[in-house]
């Protein structure tokens, strides 16, 4: 019995079709924006939480806060390797490693460019930055214990052509005016500082960058995950008494991935809830138009029900047959507020890879947002479409049926 | 001695119009017995499509009671009214009432609709009524494409849908030229002697209530006369 009135909704609405469109139109924009909304919020959740896996919640960060040291030593605050050892020692750490960035002149033939170099440790500690920094190899071979002016480089030399023509295996390029061979490429991760770095021993880079002991970033991986907070604190007060320097007054920073990544978060909240919003209302005047639609059409079909309830269509019956209508006409609209949602935030998507060149923002689609808001823009319909269903469905038979 | 299957007792209707009451039904006695064939005459405003409205459970009195098959039926709810109306009575009316949208074949079926019968079954039971009222090649016209004894045939066809036990027939020839309306008379009639349907007709035409039975003839929310038709 349902589906017949679904069939009589859906030759109602075509029969309508003027009418239906405009009152669809209104449902659609809010459904297009919510769906897009949720769309791009969902895909960014998920950027967040793929950084976050690549990482790995048990990690911690530590960098030396901006700024100048003590006064009379005149030297920019730095890590230096004596404070990863003694991280090191931390209890619940299982281990720690610490990199350098350097931004050089790299030649290539005739070419030139300027472009961050970061430094490889060796041992455990490279196998601990490779993970947590995600240094997957697509072609060649990582860096070695043995390697001295070798040096990977990031996706972007081998497609972008950053040094004249694209980068091949074995070719040798200048950094600093020290020859090297490149023996390996990254995979691409989507991220163009990292695409476009080059990555080579840490001694070497201390040699060719003159730079005996400064570290820019240790990495920490702890032993246990459920701690992290303690372990976070734990590193904090050791790494301020071995440099000695007054709680609060903390001359770097220790940070977990959710810190690092967290604000963000936080900014999209804000948006969205500001954007959704503004689809609340557009939804609630589409509503209004489908409930101003179903009123005519009630008053149009007034004989239609009459001649229902004479052969036998109960109250119940008709109430059906004009909410499921209403419902209808929400969920068609919704059907294209859907697909132009979804048009929208891949298009986001889009300018996002292209234009601004990140990877954090892309399009989340699946099966239960697009069914969930086909049902929820139904369930708009439906609801807006309650009170005319209700006033059809009291129509005494015998008068309906003298309308004219 | 015939089963009495609807029977109306002092039936009162009042229409109220701001101050003004209008009594189209005043103490109406009225007894309707399986199988017969019964005809109600009067004058225009009389209460004949008052009277048969009752009698077809679509419209409820003011006061008095009426039983259809011993039940008191102003102790029903709408939704059973409803259902008595869609299982028992089937209706055909003077401007034949055809949901304009739908074709002959739709028409027909959607009283079955409401009684929940599955598509197969209501389409061949529809192809087989439009058989019958000789309008099996025109199931798929709409209303408009058709004549008006052929929307008053595809009313009969409805209306004998869910196979009820009275039809109540409002003035079926009244927007009928005299040929077609006394072809559509002969389907009524076909009606009562081959099913042995109980069919109650109002009709202001003297030679069309000769069909029936029995005529009653209504004044002023009354009968005044009742008449039997030996033959
Ligand atoms: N909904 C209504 N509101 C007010 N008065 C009504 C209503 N329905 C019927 N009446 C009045 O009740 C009386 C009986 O009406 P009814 O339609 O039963 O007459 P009828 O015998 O069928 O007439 P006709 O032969 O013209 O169809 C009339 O006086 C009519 O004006
Ligand atoms: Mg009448």
């Amino acid at each position: 019995m349902l589906k017949d009135y679904f069939k009589f909704a859906l030759s109602t609405i075509s029969h309508r079709k003027l009418r239906s469109w405009l009152t669809m139109i209104g449902i659609f924009i809010g459904i297009a924006a919510v769906v897009g909304l949720i769309s791009l919020g969902q895909g960014f959740k998920q950027a967040i939480n793929k950084e976050f896996e690549k990482i790995g919640v048990d990690k911690l960060f530590i960098t030396a806060k901006g700024g100048f040291g003590p006064p009379g030593t005149n030297a920019v605050v730095k890590l230096t390797k004596d404070d990863l050892k003694a991280i090191k020692k931390v209890s619940g750490i299982e281990n720690a490693a610490g990199f350098i960035l350097a931004n050089s002149k790299v030649e290539f033939e005739d070419e030139v460019g300027f472009f961050p170099i970061q430094s490889i440790p060796k041992g455990e500690e490279r196998r601990l930055l490779a993970e947590t920094q995600s240094l997957e190899i697509q072609e060649g071979r990582n860096l070695r214990d043995s390697d001295g002016f070798s040096a990977i480089i990031g996706i972007g030399f081998v497609e972008k052509e950053l040094l004249g023509r694209n980068l091949r295996l074995r070719n040798k390029i200048k950094i600093n005016d020290k020859d090297f061979t490149i023996v390996g490429v990254l995979e691409k991760t989507g991220d163009p500082g990292r695409d476009n770095s080059i990555f080579i021993p840490e001694d070497t880079l201390r040699e060719v960058f003159n730079e005996p002991d400064k570290i820019d970033t240790i990495m920490v991986k702890a032993a246990n995950v459920e701690n992290m907070q303690i372990i976070a604190e734990k590193v904090t007060n050791d790494l301020r008494r071995f440099r000695n320097v007054k709680k609060d007054e903390e001359d770097f920073d220790v940070q977990t991935p959710e810190q690092l990544l967290g604000s963000f978060g936080d900014i999209l909240n804000i948006v969205q809830s500001v954007l959704i919003g503004i689809a609340a209302i557009s939804l609630l005047v589409g509503g209004i138009g489908i409930a101003n639609t179903m009123y005519t059409a009630v008053i149009e079909r007034t004989k239609e029900i009459g001649i229902m309830k004479s052969v036998g269509a109960q109250n119940k019956d008709i109430l059906l047959i004009f909410i499921i209508e209403s419902g209808l006409l929400g969920a068609l609209g919704g059907l294209i507020g859907v697909v132009i949602g979804f048009g929208l935030s891949k298009s986001v998507e889009f300018i996002a890879k292209n234009v601004i060149g990140t990877n954090l923002i892309e399009a989340y689609f699946s099966y239960t947002l697009f069914f969930g808001a086909l049902l929820f823009s139904f369930f708009i319909g439906a609801l807006f479409g309650l009170m005319p269903a209700r006033q059809a469905a009291s129509l005494q038979p015998v008068e309906a049926l003298r309308f004219k | 001695m015939k089963r009495s299957i609807i029977k109306l007792e002092n039936v009162w209707k009042t229409y109220k119009m701001g101050d003004v009451e209008v009594n189209a039904l005043q103490g109406l006695n009225l007894n309707i017995n399986e199988g017969e064939f019964v005809a109600i005459m009067g004058p225009s405003g009389s209460g004949k499509s008052t009277a048969v409205n009752m009698i077809g459970c679509l419209d409820v009195p003011t006061k008095g009671k009426i039983t259809l098959e011993q039940h008191d039926i102003s102790k029903l709810s709408e939704s059973e009214l409803a259902q008595i109306r869609g299982r028992k009575i089937g209706f055909i009316f003077q401007q034949f009432n055809l949901i304009p949208t739908m074709t002959a074949l739709e028409n027909v079926m959607l009283p079955m609709i409401f009684q929940g019968l599955n598509e197969e079954k209501r389409t061949e039971r529809a192809i087989k009524l439009l058989e019958l009222v000789e309008l099996g090649d025109r199931i798929n016209h709409k209303p408009t494409e058709l004549s008006g004894g052929q929307q008053q045939r595809v009313a009969i066809a409805r209306a004998l849908a869910n196979n009820p036990e009275v039809v109540i027939a409002d003035e079926p020839t009244g927007n009928l030229d005299s040929k077609t309306g006394t072809n559509v008379l002969d389907f009524l009639q076909k009606l009562h002697k081959k099913e042995n349907k109980t069919i109650v007709m109002v009709t202001h035409d003297a030679n069309l209530s000769r069909v029936a039975e029995r005529i009653e003839f209504l004044k002023d929310g009354i009968i005044v006369k009742s008449l039997d038709n030996e033959r």
